[in-house]
């Protein structure tokens, strides 16, 4: 849970005011504007609604996830956020908190990971893991990112994610790189972060899962990284696929040691 | 059922800052869906708050209110220990009363 601020919110409006009467940028004033949000971010209703969601007993097996390894051990909330994606000896695979949550839900709750997976984003089960996904990643609020790159299958990953972050295609000719290599770059009012680097405490992959205000959605990095296809005119890649993990992990190495604000607030 | 709030009440010198996060869609009744008909509107249209069951503050919404609203006020007269209760109604007749202790 986030520690509330205990400013009022009209001292921060009043400041905000005073501020852009003496020349402000205008990616200030989005900061300031997400410094006001802060206090009454709705990412708690879905940190509430993934914490009972953890504890209910569900699915054919009627089971709990509480039993789930997320890579500190059954059942470890508290730090697991900031190490994922990582190598799972059990599935042989490197997994982001997504397919982890995919894994658990069927070896646990019996529950079809192909068939959530499928499902549109926001409705049903995918509902459920954003909400899961807010109370995990709000368990290493404040943490720095420190994923592992010990197993060989990780440093694959990480390669892999390299590639894939450079790769160019699509109508637009475009990369991921295209938009976030370097420093500077925004789209329209937006500043870009630089993802080939650690691009600061709270920026870019230590941001997400994140309310966004303007959807009333709250958004986990899957998500987040599906729009980024969709704005590159690409295909869209298969969620939770080895792609998107990938990438995660080429992001999450990058930006070793950021502290991780999420779940945080999007305009 | 609608899904919890989320209050806080803490003191601020001698008032206490009460904070509220209501889950809601505040469905304005504008918007239609992709098929093209009109989503039904769904929004709170009052909001009020007690101090110890005394009423301290009522509020009469519409459709303009985001969703998934944030309220903040502070109030007067307050102690740690006293109760805050938030009740909110919407247009369906759905209501949902939470309560916070203030710290």
């Amino acid at each position: 849970m986030k520690a509330w601020k205990a400013a009022p919110l009209l001292g921060a409006l009043a400041i905000a005011g005073a501020a852009w009467s003496q020349g402000k940028s205008a990616a200030d004033g989005i900061a300031e504007y997400r410094k006001m949000l802060e206090d009454g971010n709705p990412a708690e209703l879905f940190e509430a609604k993934g914490e009972k969601l953890w504890k209910t007993q569900r699915g054919p097996k009627n089971a709990t996830l509480e039993q789930c390894d997320l890579g500190k051990g059954p059942g470890v909330v508290k730090g697991a956020w900031v190490e994922l994606p990582r190598y799972f000896a059990d599935t042989k695979r490197v997994q982001d908190l997504e397919s982890r949550l995919l894994t658990c839900m069927e070896t646990l709750q019996g529950l079809n990971a192909a068939d959530i997976a499928k499902a549109p984003f926001g409705r049903g089960e995918q509902a459920n893991m954003d909400a899961l996904a807010a109370y995990i990643s709000a368990a290493s609020n404040g943490m720095k990112m420190n994923l592992p790159q010990a197993h060989r299958d990780e440093k694959v990953m990480y390669e892999l994610g390299k590639r894939a972050f450079y790769f160019r295609g699509g109508p637009m000719d475009f990369s991921c790189a295209s938009c976030h290599e370097g420093s500077g770059k925004r789209v329209r009012l937006q500043d870009l972060p630089d993802l080939t680097k650690n691009p600061g405490d709270g920026i870019g992959f230590a941001a997400w899962p994140a309310y966004r205000v303007s959807s009333g959605e709250l958004w986990t990095m899957q998500r987040r990284l599906n729009d980024c296809y969709r704005q590159q005119r690409f295909p869209y890649p298969g969620y939770a696929s080895d792609v998107t993990i990938a990438l995660g992990v080429y992001m999450g190495v990058n930006a070793k040691g950021a502290e991780s604000i999420a779940p945080s607030i999007k305009r | 059922m609608a899904d919890p709030m989320k209050i806080r009440a803490q003191m601020a010198g001698d008032k206490a800052t009460v904070r509220v996060l209501m889950a809601h869609e505040m469905e304005t009744g504008q918007r239609k869906d992709s098929a093209g008909n009109t989503i039904p509107a769904w929004y709170i249209q009052t909001v009020s708050a007690k101090h110890n069951d005394k009423p301290v503050m009522s509020a009469q919404w519409g459709p303009a209110v985001s969703k998934n609203p944030f309220l903040q006020f502070s109030l007067k007269g307050a102690k740690a220990g006293d109760k805050v209760a938030i009740t909110w109604t919407d247009n369906k007749g759905d209501t949902r009363t939470d309560e916070a202790v203030v710290s």
